[in-house]
């Protein structure tokens, strides 16, 4: 960074440093109207009562956070939970789909046919999420596709069953929709990892298990915590998915954010259970990172 | 004198596709010699030595190391250890753990590879270099790192591929000094890739030289520079000036070439007829200057020629000379008399002995 404020030299009259700011505004412009500007609109209906017009009006409000603490049963606290460990086990799973196929690609298929499984796996995301979701209504459902192949190709079961609506079924319409998510950062930090590596590793004496522990998985670390996150936080903050496939056993904390923004239509109490699931998730997050002794920076940039 | 024999290879070929990277080779490597394959980029020495690591299985033919059949065996239940042409340090380790690897893949007990580790650190010259990463280190010390993490399990044999193609040109030739050493002082095998001759050359006890997949000659340095057997050895291994004719005659101990321009004499091959067109090679070294208008009859063949260009190093210069009808030649100029150097644009007659060149077939 000090370099490129003294490479704007011959240039110091106009003061900005327009060569560094031109090429932030997109970003800047995407924090500020993305994230930070609805962030703000939201902490500010958080802090006001129902029907206040203004902060200034009314002053500041803290009732709202009480609330989700206040459910009867400890029902936000419960819904948290559930999301949150759900959403571990989710991305545990997706981990253990993703990883085999990532090093699959990434270390054994060589030139073209490498490039075909690529699309092949990204090709599916092309189709909106709701589609897919759809999809795998109509396969899973009493009348789908796996009770007719069950019932009347195979003949393993005489009654068709409902396989939608319930747990297991909330975990494989999940696993399906965040492979690519984990898959991604896993393969290109192993794509990095140069097959000398592996090699040398086997000449000194490493089977392939201990080629793994010490080789291949330290140096695809940063991609699995990186696609570990990602996937963790689209889990918590899903809504179809939930809502479509889990049926009413598996409320989901998005489900509750929307049912009081829109089912009881008070959005400052809306706000403010957005807010506090923001910032648990976020604990979450960082508690991760700290147990397994990582940093964000370490995993967002090389080595 | 029995010499044992640590490798061999025995009619390997490997191909991929349709290309034969390696083909039908054999060759056998004595115990605690310094062997190398020297050959061209692309000609398959790197294939060779991944079929001994094991990396490789030969489609053709059999490997052996210290006697036993190596076919099928995985690189890691063999023998040998290999020191990568990228040399393929583990960039997230210490340079302790890398070089503490493979004895810890070995069980070796915590506090033996903790003194293993630190002597053979010390061996490679990068005592206290331990706690750094890979990443830290000189491109020199990055390569010694990579010998150390081999050395330190007693392998029988080392293969080394091109380990200093990396290093600049002073750097390099300060490491060939140190890795001849090296193996003189823990006298494991090593097998040698350059297409360095003079890296070669220098080191080797034996060397054998490849091109196009094929293992053409393996002999000692020596032996490769003053008989090569193989027009490709005889212009890849030194300097070497390669002047092409037909046969003209055949006088019992010598022939006549005709290189158009002029006729030389040049020694007996056993594949010579009247009409057949051979390489006749001759070393700078072999080759005099003589003055335009001697009336010397030695050596035997005399060819007139322009001096182009004289590049002066030092206790020698090589003059480079236009014969007659326009083909270049190199001659060394040895400074033992105060005789003024050749200057460029004199007219001057090269000659050599037919007993000093090699002839081979043209192909
Ligand atoms: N895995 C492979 N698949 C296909 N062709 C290969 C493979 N490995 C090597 N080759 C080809 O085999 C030939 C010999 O390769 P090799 O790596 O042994 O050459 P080399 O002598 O080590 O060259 P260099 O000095 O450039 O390292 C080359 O033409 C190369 O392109
Ligand atoms: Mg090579």
């Amino acid at each position: 960074m000090k370099s490129l404020h003294r490479s704007g030299g011959p240039r110091q009259k106009s003061r900005i440093p327009w060569d560094l700011v031109i090429p932030l505004i997109p970003l800047l412009l995407w924090l500020f109207l993305l994230l930070i500007f609805p962030h703000l609109r939201l902490l500010m209906l958080s802090l006001m009562k129902r029907g206040q017009k203004s902060l200034a009006e009314g002053g500041i409000f803290l009732g709202n956070y009480l609330k989700p603490f206040q459910d009867p049963d400890h029902l936000f606290i419960r819904v948290f939970i559930r999301t949150i460990l759900f959403s571990l086990i989710n991305t545990l799973l997706t981990l253990a789909v993703a990883y085999p196929i990532a090093f699959y690609v990434a270390k054994v298929v060589k030139g073209m046919r490498k490039f075909v499984l690529l699309v092949l796996i990204a090709l599916p995301y092309y189709i909106s999420e709701l589609v897919r979701v759809y999809a795998w209504m109509n396969i899973l459902r009493e009348t789908g596709f796996l009770n007719y192949l069950l019932v009347d190709v195979l003949h393993v079961m005489s009654q068709p069953v409902e396989f939608l609506y319930n747990t297991a079924s909330l975990f494989v319409v999940f696993v399906y929709s965040s492979v690519l998510l984990m898959l991604m950062p896993i393969y290109s930090s192993l794509e990095g990892l140069p097959d000398e590596q592996l090699q040398a590793a086997q000449d000194l004496g490493a089977g392939p298990l201990a080629t793994f522990t010490h080789i291949v998985f330290p140096s695809s670390l940063p991609g699995v915590t990186a696609g570990f996150i990602l996937v963790f936080m689209m889990n918590v903050g899903d809504y179809l998915i939930p809502n479509l496939i889990g049926g009413k056993n598996n409320l989901w904390v998005t489900e509750m954010i929307y049912n009081r923004f829109i089912v009881s239509t008070n959005w400052n109490l809306g706000a403010a259970y957005s807010l506090v699931t923001l910032v648990l998730t976020t604990f979450v997050v960082w508690l991760g990172l700290r147990l397994t002794g990582q940093t964000l920076r370490g995993v967002f940039s090389e080595q | 004198m029995a010499q044992e024999i640590d490798v061999e290879l025995v009619h390997v070929t490997k191909r991929f596709g349709d290309l034969t990277a390696v083909n039908d080779i054999s060759f056998q490597v004595p115990r605690g010699s310094f062997f190398s394959i020297l050959g061209p980029s692309g000609c398959g020495k790197t294939t060779t030595l991944k079929t001994i690591a094991g990396f490789e299985e030969p489609d053709e033919g059999d490997v052996y190391i210290g006697g036993e059949r190596m076919n099928n065996v995985p690189p890691n239940h063999r023998p040998v250890n290999m020191v990568f042409q990228q040399l393929a340090l583990f960039p997230l380790m210490t340079v302790f753990d890398n070089v503490a690897f493979g004895l810890k893949m070995a069980r070796v007990p915590k506090s033996e590879r903790k003194e293993r580790v630190e002597r053979v650190l010390e061996q490679v010259g990068l005592k206290g270099l331990g706690d750094r990463k890979p990443g830290q280190l000189s491109g020199g010390q990055q390569q010694r790192v990579a010998i150390a993490r081999c050395l330190v399990l007693n392998p029988t044999v080392l293969l080394l591929d091109e380990p200093l193609g990396a290093l600049d040109l002073k750097l390099r030739e300060q490491m060939k000094i140190q890795l001849k050493q090296l193996q003189h002082q823990v006298g494991t095998t090593f097998i040698y890739i350059t297409h360095d001759q003079s890296e070669a050359l220098v080191m080797s006890d034996r060397v054998a030289v490849m091109n196009a997949g094929r293992l053409l000659q393996v002999g000692a340095p020596d032996e490769l520079y003053t008989n090569p057997q193989d027009p490709f050895v005889a212009a890849f291994v030194g300097e070497n000036n390669d002047i092409q004719g037909t046969v003209t005659g055949l006088h019992g101990d010598h022939v006549t070439l005709d290189v158009g321009p002029f006729q030389i004499a040049a020694p007996v091959h056993p594949q010579m007829t009247v009409g057949s067109r051979f390489h006749n090679f001759i070393r700078p070294e072999k080759m005099v200057l003589l003055p335009p208008d001697t009336g010397r009859t030695e050596p035997t063949n005399q060819v007139p020629g322009l001096i182009q260009d004289v590049i002066f190093d030092g206790a020698v210069a090589r003059a480079i000379v236009e014969l007659t009808g326009g083909q270049q030649v190199m001659v060394l100029v040895t400074r033992t008399s105060d005789a003024p150097l050749p200057v460029r644009g004199e007219a001057v007659r090269v000659a050599w002995e037919p007993r000093d060149a090699h002839c081979f077939p043209l192909e």
